[in-house]
C-alpha cells in the first residue's frame, strides 16, 4: 500500500511549511514536496498606496528580514523620484544604507549559523532533541553561545543607528536616506568596551569560520554528500565582478561555472526572470527565460553569491574565499551544507566592511538625500541575507502604487529547496518503515540551510504545532505525530 | 539594577492583532513609570537574554491566538523546549539563556492577550483594542504590586 507522510510545519524555518514524501508499495521514495500553506497577499495591499510608503509598508512582510526588504523598496523607489538606479545617491545617502545593511547581514547570519545551523552540527542530525537546541549550546559549549549573543547585539545595534528603531525602520526614504552616523554613534562602535567593538566583532567572525573548517575536517563526508544536486546560480556582482551585497547587475552561471546571465541591468529583470505557478503551491516557481521552466530553476544565497563573484573585496574574506573556491577546484559549488560555509565567509565580509564603512568620513556627511526627474516604473534589487530580493513598482500620475512585484528570496529558492528535500527523502527514507525523529530532522535541516522565511510575519502564541500525519494510497490518514 | 521590571512586548504592528505586544509598551511608555523599563520588538531573539539578564523582574506580552478571556497573566519558567521556530525564541528559552549564559535567576511573567486578525492592517480589531484596554489596566496595578512587593523584600 503507498504512504504519504506529512511533516507540518517545518520547525526552525517560518511560516507554514508542510513536507509531504509519497512512499511507493514498496516503502520508496515516489514523490516529495515542500508546500508553502498561506498565501501571503501583499502585492495587492500596497495596490492604492503612496509610493513614498513602500519603504515603511514593506517591512511588514517579514519580521526576520524588514531591513532587507526595507532598502529593496527604498531603491525601487529611488529609480521612481529619478534618484537613479542604485548608484546615483549621494555618498552619505549610499553608505548609510550599505552600513544598515551589513548590520543586517551580520544578525542574520551570526543567528542562523548558531541557532540555527549549529545545533544540527555539534549535537548531530540525529542527537537528541532535548539539547540540540539553541540552549543546548549554551549549555555545551557556553563561550561560542555568549560570542552569538553579542554579535547578534552589535547589529542590532548597527540597524537601530541607520534604520532609527528596531520596528519599522524609517532610515532609508526616497533618493536618500534621514540621518547620518553621529562622532557617538561611530566611536561607540569602533570603540566601544570590550568586546563590544568592531575589532572584537571581526575576531569572532574569524573564528566561527575556522569553526567550520575544522567541523569539516573532521566530518566532510556528511558536509559533502548531504543534498549535492547540479545547480544554475544566481546573485548580483558588482560591475568588476566583486561580490556585492547592496547593488550590483545580474549575474548566473550553471552548475559547471559558465555565465547564463551575463551581468544585465536589473532594471529590465523581467526579460530574463520568468515565474511558473505550480497547483500545488502558493509560492511561484522562478526560473530563467532563456532557459526555460524545466532547466532554467536557480539557487540564489551564499551559496549562489560565491559562485558568481570573482571575488571579495575585503581582505580577510578574500583569503578565506580563496581556501573555499580551492576546495571545489574553481567550479561551483553545489552541496547543501557548503551553504553554512559560505554564509560564515559573507559574515565576516559584512563585519569588515561595517569596520571599513565606520571609518569613512562620508558616513557622517550633511548630504542625505537626491532626486531627479520622475519616473513612473521602479526596480529595486538587493541581496538579502537569504538571497536575491526583488521589489517592483509601477505608479499613476496620482503618485499611487498601481502594480507591485515582489520577489523574495525563499521563492527564489523554492525549487532547489524542494531539490534538497527530494534527495534527502530518498536517501534517508527508502526502504524504511518506521519514521524516526531524525528522519525529520534530515529533511528540516536540507531545507533549513537555505534558511526559508515562509510567512514570518505573525507568530502568536499557541499558532502552529509540529505534525506528522502518514496517509494511505486513498488519502486518509493513518498515523499522526505532533512534535 | 536588579530590581528594574522590563516590560518587553512582540510582534509585527503591521499585522493587526500581532501587534498588541508592541501597542501595549507603546501606552506603557506615555506613564513613565520608575523602575519600569520597556522594549519592542517583531519578536524575541536570543540577544534579548542580555536585557532580561539585567532585569529583576520581566513582562513579556505578546498576542494569542486562543484563550476566551481578554488577556492570561502567567509566571513561566527557563525551559529549553525547540519552539516552531528559531528565527523568533520562546521566553521560556529567554530565561534559560539568561540562567545559563549569565547564572541570573529571572522572575517572569507571560501576558498574553487575545486578538482575532491577522491581515495586512495597521490597526487592532475593536474586539482587541478592548482586551488591550483591560490588559493595560491589569498590567499597571500588577507592576504596582511587584513594586511595593519588591520594596517590601528589600526593607526586610
Amino acid at each position: 500500500m503507498a504512504r504519504k507522510i506529512t511533516i507540518e510545519p517545518v520547525t526552525r524555518v517560518e511560516g507554514h511549511g508542510k513536507v509531504t514524501i509519497q512512499l511507493d508499495d514498496s516503502n520508496n521514495v515516489a514523490q516529495s514536496r515542500l508546500h508553502i500553506v498561506e498565501f501571503r497577499g501583499f502585492e495587492r495591499f500596497v495596490q492604492g498606496r503612496p509610493y513614498w510608503e513602500a519603504p515603511v509598508l514593506v517591512q511588514r512582510l517579514c519580521g526576520i528580514c524588514p531591513v532587507s526588504h526595507h532598502l529593496a523598496a527604498a531603491k525601487a523607489v529611488d529609480v521612481i523620484v529619478g534618484a537613479g538606479t542604485g548608484d546615483g545617491l549621494t555618498p552619505t545617502g549610499e553608505k548609510m544604507r550599505r552600513l544598515m545593511h551589513y548590520g543586517q547581514f551580520f544578525q542574520s547570519h551570526t543567528l542562523h549559523f548558531f541557532h540555527l545551523a549549529s545545533p544540527d552540527l555539534l549535537f548531530g542530525i540525529d542527537g537528541d532533541p532535548a539539547i540540540r537546541n539553541v540552549i543546548g549550546v549554551a549549555l555545551e559549549h557556553k563561550d561560542l553561545a555568549v560570542q552569538a549573543v553579542l554579535m547578534r547585539k552589535f547589529g542590532q545595534e548597527i540597524i537601530r543607528a541607520t534604520a532609527g528603531k528596531k520596528i519599522h525602520g524609517t532610515g532609508a526614504i526616497p533618493g536618500g536616506i534621514n540621518k547620518s552616523l553621529s562622532n557617538e554613534e561611530r566611536d561607540e562602535f569602533l570603540k566601544g568596551a570590550d568586546p563590544l567593538n568592531v575589532d572584537k566583532m571581526i575576531a569572532w567572525a574569524q573564528a566561527a569560520v575556522d569553526l567550520f573548517k575544522d567541523y569539516h575536517s573532521k566530518h566532510a563526508d556528511m558536509l559533502d554528500n548531504f543534498a549535492v544536486f547540479p545547480s544554475n546560480h544566481l546573485s548580483l556582482v558588482r560591475k568588476d565582478g566583486a561580490l556585492d551585497l547592496y547593488h550590483g547587475v545580474l549575474r548566473a552561471v550553471d552548475s559547471e561555472g559558465k555565465k547564463i546571465l551575463n551581468d544585465v541591468d536589473y532594471q529590465d529583470y523581467v526579460n530574463y526572470i520568468g515565474e511558473e505557478v505550480k497547483n500545488w503551491s502558493y509560492m511561484k516557481f522562478p526560473y530563467l527565460k532563456s532557459i526555460g521552466k524545466k532547466d532554467g530553476w536557480y539557487t540564489v544565497g551564499p551559496l549562489a553569491r560565491l559562485n558568481t563573484c570573482d571575488f571579495i573585496p575585503t581582505p580577510l574574506a578574500q583569503k578565506e574565499f580563496e581556501a573555499y573556491k580551492a576546495y571545489t577546484k574553481g567550479k561551483p559549488n553545489n552541496m547543501s551544507m557548503h551553504m553554512h560555509w559560505a554564509r560564515l565567509i559573507e559574515n565576516l565580509h559584512a563585519i569588515e566592511m561595517i569596520k571599513e564603512l565606520l571609518n569613512d568620513k562620508d558616513i557622517q556627511g550633511k548630504n542625505l538625500v537626491t532626486k531627479g526627474k520622475k519616473q513612473h516604473e521602479g526596480v529595486g534589487l538587493i541581496e538579502a541575507p537569504r538571497g536575491t530580493l526583488f521589489h517592483h513598482y509601477r505608479i499613476n500620475d496620482q503618485d499611487q502604487i498601481v502594480m507591485a512585484n515582489l520577489i523574495v528570496s525563499t521563492t527564489n529558492n523554492n525549487e532547489p529547496m524542494n531539490r534538497a528535500v527530494t534527495h534527502v527523502a530518498k536517501s534517508v527514507f527508502s526502504g524504511k518503515s518506521e519514521i524516526t525523529e531524525g528522519m525529520m530532522n534530515s529533511v528540516e535541516v536540507a531545507i533549513r540551510a537555505y534558511d526559508p522565511c515562509l510567512s514570518c510575519a505573525t507568530h502568536a502564541l499557541g499558532r502552529m504545532p509540529l505534525e506528522v500525519a502518514m496517509y494511505d494510497s486513498k488519502g486518509d490518514i493513518i498515523d499522526v505525530k505532533r512534535k | 539594577m536588579q530590581n528594574r521590571i522590563l516590560v518587553y512586548g512582540y510582534g509585527n504592528p503591521g499585522r493587526q492583532d500581532d501587534g498588541l505586544g508592541p501597542a501595549l509598551v507603546e501606552r506603557l511608555e506615555g506613564e513613565r513609570l520608575p523602575g519600569v523599563a520597556t522594549d519592542s520588538n517583531y519578536q524575541l531573539q536570543i540577544e534579548d537574554a542580555v536585557a532580561v539578564a539585567e532585569s529583576g523582574t520581566v513582562i513579556f506580552v505578546d498576542a494569542t491566538v486562543s484563550g476566551d478571556g481578554p488577556f492570561t497573566f502567567t509566571e513561566i519558567e527557563p525551559s529549553g523546549e525547540i519552539t516552531f521556530t528559531t528565527h523568533t525564541i520562546s521566553p521560556g528559552s529567554i530565561l534559560a539563556l539568561c540562567h545559563e549564559l549569565y547564572s541570573k535567576e529571572v522572575r517572569a511573567y507571560v501576558l498574553a492577550i487575545r486578538g482575532y486578525g491577522w491581515e495586512f492592517v495597521e490597526k487592532l480589531t475593536p474586539e482587541a483594542e478592548k482586551n488591550l484596554e483591560e490588559a493595560y489596566r491589569f498590567l499597571v496595578e500588577k507592576i504596582s504590586d511587584i513594586m511595593n512587593m519588591s520594596e517590601t523584600v528589600t526593607l526586610n
